[in-house]
């Protein structure tokens, strides 16, 4: 497998990884409030949806040109990575609350509880569109960066094995302890998915504008050390703002 | 109507995000990429040098934004 088949799959699973884990909160809170039915069911149908636009999507992204697709993927891609970088590094330097499943999850809980009750289909529709919307919409976006990945890279089969294994891990995990996994380090794996998406964003779309990259593939390793480098040196930067600003405030 | 304005909307949301600029001064870097690449400049270095110019600025709007 080569560096960036590697860099693939590891995108992938970190990606849907995370996605996962605040599907599976929002799927378990709709479950215990509502009842396993409803929330199953609308696992399910939200899980065909996102099937049906793999198979839609993923032929006709094929057959686009490389260099036109890498373009677009690329500058796609750069945009996404760049917003999870964004909140990763405001959340690592304190200026933004960690996102806390458990709290989320309580939340949810309590919001699903009151809720009134309305049957459809033998079905509890609060708890089937909760738990639809939560895993379609978290979905979406595994769904556009296994697509795209796997496209650009010419190889969607790799991009939804990586995507595959975190469901099949975070559901595992999910149904052993049937709580939200609040202990998942979550703001360090969107740093690693931000950082990936950043680094092939940047590598696509210079290559898709008509840029050469010296070492061809080889310079995806570079351009994930300057990423990762230049997010760390932005966290350290923050931190220490944040800190000069907290004592000049209890000195005055 | 409404229906079509709340599509445009959840691409917007789903596409440029929190911050526009983002999404503006990537676009513009690619621009200047393919720019430099068509008259056979060197071009490579420029999009790493935007990505941490632009997370610098929406850093600090975001920052601006919560005080």
């Amino acid at each position: 497998m080569s560096t960036p088949d590697v860099f693939l799959v590891l995108s992938a699973f970190l990606a849907c990884a995370v996605e996962m884990v605040e599907a599976l909160t929002i799927v378990l809170a709709a479950g215990l409030a509502r009842g396993w039915r409803s929330s199953l069911a609308g696992l399910a149908a939200a899980t065909v949806a996102l099937a049906v636009a793999v198979a839609a999507l993923g032929p006709a992204l094929t057959v686009v040109p490389l260099q036109a697709l890498r373009l677009v993927v690329g500058a796609l891609l750069l945009v996404f990575g760049l917003q999870w970088l964004r909140k990763a590094i405001l959340r690592a330097s304190g200026y933004r609350a960690l996102h806390d499943e458990d709290a989320i999850f309580a939340s949810q809980l309590e919001e699903a509880r009151a809720a009134a009750g309305v049957e459809r289909a033998g079905l509890d529709w609060y708890g089937f569109t909760l738990s639809f919307k939560g895993v379609l919409l978290e979905g979406l976006e595994v769904v556009f960066i296994v697509l795209t990945f796997g496209s650009a890279q010419g190889s969607i089969p790799l991009a939804v094995a990586g995507a595959a294994a975190a469901l099949v891990l975070v559901a595992a995990v999910g149904v052993a302890v049937r709580a939200p996994l609040a202990r998942v380090p979550e703001n360090a794996l969107k740093f690693a998915v931000g950082s990936l998406l950043t680094t092939f964003g940047t590598f696509w779309a210079a290559e898709g504008a008509g840029a050469h990259w010296p070492g061809a593939d080889a310079s995806l390793l570079g351009v994930l050390g300057f990423v990762a480098a230049s997010s760390a040196s932005l966290v350290w930067l923050l931190r220490r703002r944040r800190l000069a600003l907290r004592v000049a405030e209890a000195g005055s | 109507m409404r229906l079509l304005r709340r599509f445009g909307r959840f691409w917007w949301e789903f596409v440029v995000g929190d911050d526009w600029l983002v999404a503006a001064v990537v676009g513009l870097a690619i621009g200047a990429t393919a720019a430099l690449a068509a008259a056979s400049v060197t071009a490579w270095w420029l999009l790493p040098l935007a990505v941490l110019l632009v997370l610098w600025l929406s850093l600090q709007r975001a920052i601006r934004s919560t005080d």
